[in-house]
């Protein structure tokens, strides 16, 4: 089922929350969504669940308009909120059948998808406890386990690995990266590394508005531009060495990092490369080419240029 | 329907995880016991084997005890923020609040139910108006009925428990007490009006055995626009402003 959000506006009052904001999700596609606090991630996220309105824009989910169709959208999308907000009086099966059966899982189905959720979160020690007994991350994983129960064909998860432990953290990507494959899922995150891990596209927010919007790849060739690396040559004399390669045609500027040892970063023109020829000028001198590395901007680097203006 | 009875099964089944249903159950039990058969102008004093007593003891202590069951039902879940959860499933904000509603009502009906070994007493003492008793019942339900309405109502209008309960007492005592005394200070259609709005001339006339049309219908329709009020609150998020 696809997302399309078109024009989307939300006010506070008189405060602009999200601000025209326009995207689309395909069926088996994993949206990372990205923003410093207060970006507008939540009330968006809101907006799609049907939870709140929005003050203008279209929201369209398969072929359905979150205005108009509110049952049926709610039934094909498995939601966990902000917070993880869960009845913290009920035990964890108890809990999740109510749930199930809110969402119109039929009885002769109910077994089956109870233990499939137990299982596939980790559950099955602590099913009988109530929620208020369990540890944070537990509860965690109870509140993913609701929002997949009815095996929803969108998943929309505020903040999914919140408070697991790195084993449990990796587990969760797998699951949300195997789900993501037959689904439709949106995840919004403060980790950096997590969007890496889990997301085909990352769409930047902030301030309610959206300044990036691409694969952790394109996002990285758009802040970057050029090709920068790291160099250490040994056998030759340094200025001998920066010489040479400045003479090669590719490369735009030579800067040492450490002259003694012959650590360079190399900048080469706009979408060009150096490697080859710096190899091959290397062997040609016969010098030893003792580290030669593609120098990336990292993703934390892009949000924070993004964002912080 | 199907969504609001499984609501309602969870919400009644709350109560009684929790002590509240109990601790309602045992107060209530014991305060009108105490009044109805031990203290005051008990069966007894009067004289009849009738359950006017009760009724009248009931009339006030269910006036206190709807909203202490009312007073959590949405402010709680919107303190803890399920109220997210649940909406966004696939349940509307009046199945929440219908199914809220139901399970207070059951709960009241449980009370009720219980006070039923009074009744089982007075047959054995003398002879009972069993129409009185029945019309006496219903009345305490509809009643009863009408402060869970406005108990859940003013649940929905705010996230603190506390404010929730004094906030449907003070409504419950302007139909108990604030509308009659005014009526007496008013003539005309103001006065009738006013006098219309009290809840005791209505549940008295129930309580003494008499089924009036006026009354029940004056009660079901406190009910429903109380519900309808906190539906149009809870779901002003999701309307588009302007």
């Amino acid at each position: 089922m696809d997302i399309s959000v078109d024009g989307l506006t939300k006010y506070y009052d008189v405060q602009k929350a999200v601000d025209d904001i326009s995207f689309t999700v395909k069926t088996g596609e994993i949206l990372g969504f990205l923003g410093p606090n207060g970006a507008g991630k939540t009330t968006t996220m809101k907006i799609l669940t049907c939870y709140i309105a929005a003050s203008a824009g279209n929201v369209t989910i398969g072929s359905n308009n979150v205005k108009d169709d509110q049952e049926i959208i709610k039934k094909s999308i498995g939601y966990l909120p902000e917070n993880n907000p869960l009845y913290t009086e009920m035990p964890v099966m108890e809990y999740l059948a109510y749930v199930a059966e809110l969402q119109g899982v039929s009885a002769s189905m109910m077994r089956e998808r109870l233990g499939e959720m137990i299982r596939v979160c980790g559950l099955n020690e602590e099913k009988h406890k109530k929620i208020e007994e369990l540890s944070k991350g537990y509860r965690q994983r109870v509140g993913l386990a609701q929002a997949m129960i009815h095996d929803p064909e969108i998943l929309i998860l505020d903040e999914p690995t919140s408070g697991l432990d790195p084993n449990q953290i990796v587990q969760i990507r797998e699951l949300i990266k195997s789900l993501g494959k037959e689904k439709t899922v949106i995840l919004s995150t403060h980790i950096l590394p997590e969007v890496e891990a889990t997301c085909d596209r990352i769409l930047i927010i902030n301030k309610g508005s959206i300044v990036a919007d691409g694969t952790a790849d394109t996002l990285r060739k758009q802040a970057q531009g050029q090709e920068l690396l790291t160099v250490k040559i040994e056998g030759g004399t340094g200025d001998q060495v920066i010489k040479a390669l400045q003479e090669i045609d590719t490369v735009q500027m030579v800067e040492p990092i450490n002259k003694d040892n012959l650590t360079l970063t190399i900048q080469s023109k706009a979408e060009a490369t150096s490697v080859k020829a710096i190899f091959d000028l290397c062997v040609a001198k016969k010098w030893y080419l003792m580290q030669l590395t593609p120098l990336e901007t990292r993703l934390e680097d892009i949000f924070r240029d993004l964002t912080l203006n | 329907m199907k969504v609001i009875w499984i609501i309602a099964k969870r919400e009644l089944k709350s109560f009684f995880d929790s002590l509240t249903a109990y601790i309602m159950l045992i107060i209530f039990l014991g305060l009108s016991g105490f009044f109805t058969w031990l203290y005051g102008s008990d069966v007894f004093l009067v004289g009849q084997a009738s359950l006017q007593s009760f009724f009248a003891v009931a009339y006030w202590t269910l006036f206190f005890f709807t909203p202490a069951i009312t007073m959590r039902t949405i402010a709680e879940e919107k303190r803890t923020g399920t109220i997210e959860l649940i909406l966004t499933k696939s349940v509307s904000d009046w199945q929440l609040i219908v199914g809220k509603y139901l399970a207070c009502l059951m709960l009241i009906g449980v009370a009720l139910l219980s006070t039923l070994p009074f009744y089982f007493t007075l047959t054995n003492i003398g002879p009972v108006d069993h129409g009185a008793v029945i019309c006496g019942y219903l009345g305490l339900l509809l009643m009863s009925s009408a402060y869970i309405s406005i108990g859940i109502f003013s649940s929905c209008i705010t996230n603190n428990q506390i404010v929730s309960f004094l906030l449907s007492l003070l409504i419950g005592v302007f139909f108990l007490i604030i509308f009659q005394a005014l009526s007496s200070n008013f003539t005309g259609v103001i006065g009738s009006i006013l006098s219309y709005l009290s809840i005791s001339d209505h549940y008295q006339s129930l309580s003494r055995g008499v089924i009036d049309s006026r009354d029940i219908i004056y009660f079901v329709s406190i009910t429903v626009f109380a519900l309808m009020m906190a539906e149009s609150y809870l779901i002003r998020r999701n309307l588009s402003e302007k």
